[in-house]
């Protein structure tokens, strides 16, 4: 579904984001993305969403190149895929309902079959009661929910999130996380960036750990993310960073 | 089907939009209306002007006024050699009697004209040129002004050919006025468009990062830019209709004084609907234009 090959990302101004990142996501996996902030998760999600192009390297999404992708090819891959953003990027001049309708109406739904659509949408993360309320009323976790409202109202059939339990307490945490199991159990591919290991613990899955723009190591959860994070700061940079390896996650749902 | 209702859900959305800011719609709207309804009135008064200087023209004449007490031996004999004259087509002559009741009929004058004690008018000759370029009128004029017994020799068209100059420049003035405020108005509208796009920025990001396609997001800016300018156009429809009513009403008293019936042409329907299609495709092209230059610079990051 998604595969780096040797990917490489520079800036102009000479900063290297990502640095020779070779992994593969299978069709309906779920798989954190670790690492402290600035580490490139942001902008490896970006590559996948097609926002960034890589600076060398192959990023494949659905089959698609993203760094030879033609501009008009872009709206159609994103209609695929889910963005959640740690900042939300909601629309407070409109309704939650209207928040959630704007991708079905990017892509011309028919009014009566988009508000059902919507309903369900917002159904799903428990805001149906909110529906008129303006998101600028939402607490940070309802916003965060809204944003996955709106991310999945399409059914794509990647999810991004990026930091999608940034700034909540644990309980909202969980609330979220749910949501995103149910996901992946109807086999929706997740990449979920995230630095929470308490998460990481409690919902474990494959996760990609970053530093500096370099793969570190993979884990399959449970205890793994507090190993790492020692091994990192004994072990700054094992030879190039391109363990591509991974295994597979022992408490998937 | 699925494209109508598109279309239709982006024309109520841009709508909704223009009544959100009244203040700004109207001021927005009355500017393009004025701006408009120049070139438009230079326009209506050149058509009326125009219209008026064919209907007293026809071609070109020139009249020869005979001297006071000439004789009907002489007039017959000046009337042969006009007829036989190379330059000239075709000659009529009007009896002194026959001018003095023609103009008791076309000019409202007969009560001063019926309180004279006799016919000030000279006998004249129409005379009817071959050719009507005014190079060659007036050398026929000048040649018929050194004849015997010709008082006065008067080239009627004279003045038919400084009106259609001054016309023709009344026309480019009009064309220059109308291109330059088109410009003004494609730039208005180019500015509003641009303010919006600046001002809808987050929510034009977001629609990039969830698939909307560049025509999606045009769509909205091109369908205000449209609105806007066919409402401007209406503007200035309103204004143009309200200002001739006013005019006309005027001037007609004024006309009465010559005793013409003479007013300032309307619009006709094919006019007023060149006049919104124009101001429609203007207000597009503004927005069109703004929406090129600024729509890439918004990418999401």
């Amino acid at each position: 579904m998604i595969r780096f090959n040797q990917v490489c990302k520079r800036y102009p101004g000479g900063h290297e984001a990502l640095k020779n990142l070779s992994f593969d996501i299978a069709e309906g996996e779920m798989v954190y993305l670790t690492g402290h902030s600035g580490a490139g998760k942001s902008t490896l999600l970006k590559l996948v969403a097609a926002i960034e192009r890589p600076s060398s390297g192959g990023v494949l999404v659905k089959g698609q190149n993203i760094r030879s992708i033609k501009p008009a090819a872009i709206p159609a891959l994103r209609r695929n895929i889910g963005l959640i953003f740690q900042d939300h990027k909601l629309l407070f001049d409109r309704s939650a309902f209207d928040n959630v309708m704007l991708p079905l109406q990017i892509c011309g739904f028919d009014h009566r079959e988009a508000g059902k659509r919507v309903r369900a949408a917002l159904d799903k993360v428990g805001l149906l009661e909110r529906e008129k309320a303006n998101p600028i009323a939402l607490s940070g976790g309802e916003q965060q929910r809204l944003c996955i409202a709106r991310a999945i109202v399409n059914r794509p059939t990647i999810l991004l999130a990026d930091e999608p339990t940034g700034n909540l307490d644990t309980e909202y945490s969980n609330e979220i996380m749910n949501i995103f199991k149910s996901f992946h159990q109807v086999g929706v591919t997740l990449l979920i960036s995230t630095h929470d290991e308490g998460i990481l613990r409690q919902f474990p899955a494959r996760a990609l750990h970053l530093r500096k723009g370099e793969l570190q190591a993979h884990s399959t959860g449970s205890g793994q993310a507090t190993d790492e994070t020692t091994s990192h700061s004994t072990r700054p940079s094992n030879d190039k960073g391109q363990v591509a390896g991974y295994s597979t996650s022992s408490g998937q749902a | 089907m699925k494209t109508l209702i598109e279309h239709l859900r982006v024309l109520r959305f841009t709508l909704q939009r223009l009544l959100l800011a009244p203040n700004a719609t109207l001021l927005n709207i009355l500017i393009i209306g004025i701006a408009l309804s120049l070139p438009v009135g230079g326009y209506v008064l050149l058509k009326s002007v125009q219209a008026l200087g064919a209907q007293i023209a026809g071609t070109p004449q020139i009249s020869v006024f005979l001297a006071s007490g000439t004789g009907v031996g002489d007039i017959e004999r000046i009337g042969d050699r006009l007829k036989q004259h190379a330059a000239i087509k075709r000659i009529e002559f009007v009896p002194r009697e026959t001018a003095l009741k023609k103009m008791q009929q076309s000019t409202g004058l007969s009560d001063i004209i019926g309180g004279l004690s006799q016919n000030p008018l000279p006998d004249a000759f129409v005379i009817h040129p071959k050719d009507s370029s005014v190079a060659s009128l007036e050398a026929l004029r000048d040649e018929l002004k050194t004849w015997q017994r010709f008082e006065h020799v008067q080239l009627d068209s004279a003045w038919v050919h400084k009106l259609e100059a001054l016309l023709d420049f009344g026309r480019m003035a009009v064309i220059i006025l109308a291109v330059l405020l088109s410009f003004a108005l494609v730039a208005i509208t180019f500015n509003t468009i641009r303010l919006q796009i600046l001002t809808r920025r987050e929510e034009i990001e977001v629609a990039k990062l969830i698939g909307a396609t560049d025509a999606f997001i045009r769509r909205p800016f091109l369908y205000f830019g449209l609105t806007q300018g066919l409402l401007g156009g209406v503007a200035a429809w309103l204004l143009i209709s309200a200002s001739l009513l006013l005019l006309n009403h005027t001037l007609s008293a004024l006309a009465q004084l010559y005793a013409s019936d003479f007013s300032l042409q309307g619009l006709t329907t094919g006019d007023s609907l060149t006049l919104l299609g124009f101001s429609a495709y203007l207000g597009w092209l503004g927005a069109w234009f703004s929406v090129s230059q600024h729509l890439w610079q918004i990418e999401p990051r």
